[in-house]
């Protein structure tokens, strides 16, 4: 974590180091105030700087112990009014080394750090003081601190997909050749592309950025833990497997029907990835508000979930009505079904009260089942790895491309949404040159990511395919 | 015997012949250096100015108060609105002229332009003085002096024609190149560099058939180029459309092997985008035909210039292809095309004023800067008259942004990111395309060349008045309802869903296929408002204002962008800035940013090679 994410307030001097009339020190940081406020002793009685408001001046004296140190002008910005967005003192001094010097100690004496060349301005960055606030900066300057591997790791992270976005990019860069063909060379004796050609280019392109965008969210998903909804009617043991996965007892069990109303989270490491397990309360209808609101919450809960376990108990159940409770589910959370049906666990639970081969018969058309005892925890393992399997985190580890920054992600988005309005504009037979326009926006954002800029790409490619001059 | 001068220009091409106007328009006492007065504004290649990107350089050469599109205008023999079709950033006007009268026209123009003086004479030395331009000395061994001298050279400068195996020293056909001036920029610590280009064969027009081509007529209601009084075309001549074949690909093949091109005698790079014959046969070997434009070169000659067929192959090997080509099968050729050789500058050397970074006071404009055509040559010799006018009173340069001006992407382009091809302008470059209109160039444009002391008052009060009348306009469309009743019979009539309650007149504007003429046709309000309105700036102002409507969103997209990229457009960087000792920036951006010293932050962001990230670092920079 860094100092800034810690709070941690700096202080150096901002003016030059040589000698003159008078020097600055600027602090900045949580405590800045508090900080030179315990070292300032105003004019006016009774004046404590702590108090002081933002954009005002004060004239007074700095203490070192019993001594007065020099006379000074203290400036105190409130955040956000400041430089670097946080609160921030600056003390005008005279200009002595010495003086400079010892003020700083004791600035330092009182829990402030050193700052580091460019933090101030780092700062400002990360506040959003500065408009291009971009990671990469941001990421450069912190290395350029402590060349850590950090930045390495994120070169690496980075350098996973601008493979893949420049290839975008130079398909989007093709696709915008043929508008500007039309365009720059309408007198020319060469073939343009007609508008179906194009549509479907811009088709397959927004598929590939959609998939780059799910990787985002998968990569959050890795980092927040994968969402796994537990669910099913009331009293199937819904509870009872959120504990047995984690060991505790934080649900309320009881074999009252309706004894969770609220939905739990509880977290949970296998294989090194984390899940979000959350208990529901069941699904029926019920005239009860508080539970009502369960189920309503259990719904949007699962819309959001990567995973559904829906726990069912065979022996009050058979196919032809579980498939209705399925479909009553998915209907509820508006899943498509072909998407639904890989991502919904059926656990046939309390194994231990049937006997597990009839049911596996009568349950054999569904494809994720898993019979388990949550209360007796057998079978488990079978669940995590069906888990692993459904959640496919496996699958997508190292070889596909995962967007991990949130500023590319954006751009990514951007891009998505100008190729949308391409779209729009080639169905409502808008001209070239505007329908350009869009394309060029979504160009120049997957430049943002992999730092390429020229209009010069779109003429080398034009040059190179048509036959164009008189 | 000569006094001294405020600016000297070299050379009496288009940009020459701008930059002298401009200066001298300004104030200067401007000497205008050339070899021959005979060509004056030589159309050396094809007749014909304007087209895609370039009709819009030559409105802004306009707005700004140059010549060219007046003389375009007074010696077009036909017009034509480009890309009518598609949206109004698209529209390009193009005109072909008369060349012999438009030399003419430029000729008079500039006699009658006060403080110009003329001298025939080829220039082949600089007076330079602790690197600051003093003069020039001639070939006669007569020296001028002067405060700021502009070379124009064109492709003059060791010029070098081939033609198949032939080739000898010449600037253009028939003319003598000029020596001296490279060799000693390039002892002063010029970088040179070689391009080529060529032209086609000019042809006997009583010796084609016409029957066996296709016609392309002017527009039926020309426009022109020029904001000022100047009169539409009341008659037109036609060009003609005619195709090459596999016969003729066959014939000029056997001309490869003399090819200067093929051959290697050729080393400068010639431009992708207007190849020759040979080249267009060579690269694209699939097409079975080339297009060929038949194009009169005036009112009454009958000379005619054939584009499409640049070549520099043996004059026999051209003159034989020819005569395969429908239409000419029995031409008579007045002089084979050619190939071009000459020395040009990299223009990342120069300043966004087109002044030299090593030599002050000495501007560069033209193809000496490795740019083609004339209305990119003549707006670079406009900017380098005002630039030098402005330096020797101690004024700030006119630098176009490149939201304000094709100019100004051309120089920035320029500047920025050099050239080793000669350099076209096309709409494409332009990333505020939807801004940079035609239509537009005396409202963007003349209020600031007016502020100069360059664009006439009688220009910029027409301009405030054309805007103000605009402005009304889109307002009176915006509060002006339109009953049912009232537009529904139109509506019908150009196949738009009628409407079944009042509507504002600016909703209906921004349906395809109504404009506001049909508009006024219905409504008496705004009929009687544009009734009112000066014929003379009548119909601009209609379609102004109809622009404004109907592309408002994509307008104001664009300003939001142009905002955005400003903002690090007015970062300014030192030029003295140490980029080495920044230790976060690549090393590319590093030698980059080092070598071409940009002027601004947005500058640098489109220096190839610089990422944006090297630009958030050097706002960190700026910032601390």
């Amino acid at each position: 974590m860094s100092r800034f994410q810690k709070g941690e307030t700096i202080c150096a001097l901002i003016t030059p180091p040589g000698v003159g009339a008078v020097g600055v020190i600027r602090i900045s940081g949580s405590k800045a105030i508090e900080i030179v406020s315990s070292l300032f002793q105003s004019n006016k009685k009774d004046f404590k700087l702590t108090d002081a408001k933002t954009q005002t001046v004060h004239f007074g004296k700095v203490m070192d112990g019993n001594m007065v140190l020099d006379e000074v002008l203290v400036t105190i910005f409130r955040s956000p009014h400041s430089y670097t967005g946080e609160d921030v003192a600056e003390i005008s001094c005279h200009g002595s080394g010495y003086i400079r010097q010892r003020l700083l100690e004791l600035l330092q004496s009182k829990g402030a750090l050193m700052a580091k060349p460019g933090e101030f301005t780092l700062r400002a960055f990360l506040n959003g003081k500065l408009d291009l606030s971009q990671a990469e900066a941001v990421a450069d300057i912190i290395a350029s601190e402590n060349k850590s591997a950090l930045q390495a790791a994120m070169q690496q992270m980075r350098g996973g997909y601008s493979d893949e976005i420049k290839l975008l990019r130079e398909e989007l860069i093709r696709f915008a050749a043929l508008i500007e063909l039309e365009l720059d060379f309408g007198e020319e004796d060469v073939e343009f592309a007609n508008r179906e050609e194009l549509k479907t280019n811009v088709e397959t392109l927004l598929t590939k950025i959609k998939k780059l965008l799910k990787s985002f969210e998968l990569g959050n998903i890795l980092k927040n833990g994968i969402p796994v909804v537990i669910a099913g009617k009331p009293n199937v043991g819904k509870s009872t497997l959120l504990n047995t996965l984690i060991n505790d007892e934080r649900a309320i069990v009881s074999d009252i029907a309706g004894t969770t109303r609220d939905t739990i989270e509880e977290e949970f490491n296998l294989n090194g990835i984390r899940f979000r397990f959350i208990d529901t309360a069941g699904i029926r209808s019920t005239d009860d508000t508080i539970e009502s609101i369960g189920v309503e919450r259990t719904f949007q809960k699962a819309a959001q979930a990567a995973v559904i376990l829906y726990l069912f108990d065979p022996r009050n159940t058979n196919a032809a009505s579980l498939t209705d409770e399925i479909n009553e589910l998915k209907n509820n959370l508006h899943l498509k079904d072909a998407t639904a049906d890989s991502h919904i666990i059926l656990i046939a639970n309390k194994a231990d009260l049937y006997d597990e081969e009839s049911i596996r018969k009568e349950y054999a058309s569904f494809s994720n089942l898993v019979i388990l005892s949550a209360k007796h925890k057998t079978h488990l393992d079978l669940l995590m790895q069906k888990l692993l399997d459904v959640s496919g985190v496996e699958k997508i580890n190292l070889q596909e491309s995962l967007v991990t920054n949130a500023r590319h992600a954006q751009s990514l988005r951007l891009a998505e949404e100008s190729l949308h309005k391409v779209l729009v504009g080639l169905d409502m037979q808008i001209s070239n040159d505007l329908i350009a326009s869009d394309i060029r926006y979504a160009i120049s954002q997957l430049g943002e990511i992999t730092g390429q800029v020229s209009s010069e790409d779109l003429l080398d490619f034009i040059f190179s395919k048509f036959c164009i001059g008189k | 015997m000569h006094q001294d001068y405020d600016v000297i220009v070299v050379g009496g091409g288009h940009a020459g012949c701008e930059a002298a106007a401009a200066a001298a328009n300004m104030g200067s006492r401007v000497l205008l250096i050339t070899m021959n007065m005979q060509t004056i504004a030589q159309m050396s290649c094809n007749p014909a100015m304007g087209g895609v990107a370039k009709g819009q350089i030559v409105r802004e050469i306009d707005a700004l108060g140059g010549y060219s599109g007046i003389v375009s205008d007074r010696t077009a023999i036909q017009f034509r609105m480009l890309n009518r079709s598609k949206g109004p950033a698209m529209w390009s006007p193009r005109t072909q002229n008369d060349r012999m009268l438009f030399a003419q026209e430029w000729r008079i123009m500039l006699e009658q332009t006060p403080n110009v003086d003329f001298w025939q004479d080829m220039v082949k030395e600089l007076i330079v003085e602790n690197n600051k331009v003093q003069g020039v000395i001639t070939s006669m061994g007569i020296a001028f002096k002067a405060k700021a001298v502009v070379l124009t050279n064109g492709t003059f400068l060791n010029g070098l024609i081939h033609i198949g195996e032939k080739n000898f020293g010449g600037g253009r056909s028939g003319e003598k190149a000029a020596t001296g001036i490279t060799e000693q920029l390039v002892k002063l610590g010029f970088i040179s560099g070689r391009m080529k280009t060529g032209t086609p064969p000019r042809l006997d027009g009583r010796s084609i058939d016409y029957s066996k081509t296709e016609e392309q007529k002017g527009d039926e209601n020309p426009g022109k180029f020029s904001f000022s009084d100047t009169a539409p075309l009341v008659r037109q001549r036609s060009c003609h459309i005619t195709y090459t074949n596999e016969k003729v690909h066959e014939i000029l093949k056997t001309g490869f092997e003399k090819s200067p091109m093929f051959a290697g005698r050729i080393q400068g790079l010639g431009p992708r985008y207007c190849p020759s014959i040979e080249d267009k046969i060579n690269r694209f070997a699939d097409k079975t035909r080339h297009q060929l434009f038949i194009e009169p070169e005036g009112w009454n000659t009958i000379e005619i210039y054939l584009n499409g067929f640049s070549s520099s192959l043996p004059e026999e090997v051209q003159y034989k292809a020819l005569k395969e080509i429908p239409g000419l099968e029995n031409v008579k050729m007045f002089r084979p095309g050619y190939a071009i050789e000459y020395d040009y500058f990299p223009p990342n050397q120069l300043r966004h004023s087109l002044e030299t970074q090593l030599i002050e006071n000495l501007y560069f404009a033209g193809q000496i800067n490795g740019t083609t055509g004339y209305e990119e040559a003549a707006c670079q010799g406009l900017m380098a008259g005002i630039n030098a006018h402005l330096k020797l009173h101690k004024k700030d340069p006119l630098i176009l942004k490149r939201s304000e001006a094709y100019i100004g992407v051309l120089i920035d382009d320029l500047i920025t990111k050099g050239t080793d091809e000669p350099y076209r302008m096309f709409t494409s470059r332009a990333e505020f395309r939807t801004l940079l209109r035609q239509d537009n160039a005396d409202i963007r444009l003349t209020p600031m060349s007016y502020a100069l002391g360059l664009a006439s008052r009688e220009r910029f009060e027409r301009v405030q008045k054309k805007t103000a009348l605009v402005n009304e306009f889109i307002d009176l469309c915006r509060t002006t309802s339109i009953s049912p009743a009232e537009v529904n019979a139109m509506l019908a009539s150009k196949n738009s869903a009628e409407i079944n309650q009042k509507i504002k007149a600016n909703q209906l504007v921004l349906r395809p296929n109504i404009g506001l003429a049909e508009i006024a046709g219905c409504s008496e309000k705004i009929n009687q408002f544009f009734n009112q309105i000066d014929n003379t700036i009548g119909q601009e102002v209609l379609e102004q204002a109809e622009i404004s409507i109907k592309y408002e969103s994509y307008i104001e997209k664009e300003f939001e962008y142009v905002e955005k990229v400003n903002r690090l457009e007015d970062v300014q960087l030192f030029e003295d800035f140490d980029y080495s000792r920044i230790s976060s920036l690549s090393l590319e951006a590093k030698q980059k940013l080092s070598k071409l010293k940009p002027r601004t932050l947005g500058q640098a962001s489109r220096i190839s090679g610089i990422s944006p990230a090297d630009i958030s670092v050097l706002m960190v920079y700026i910032g601390r």
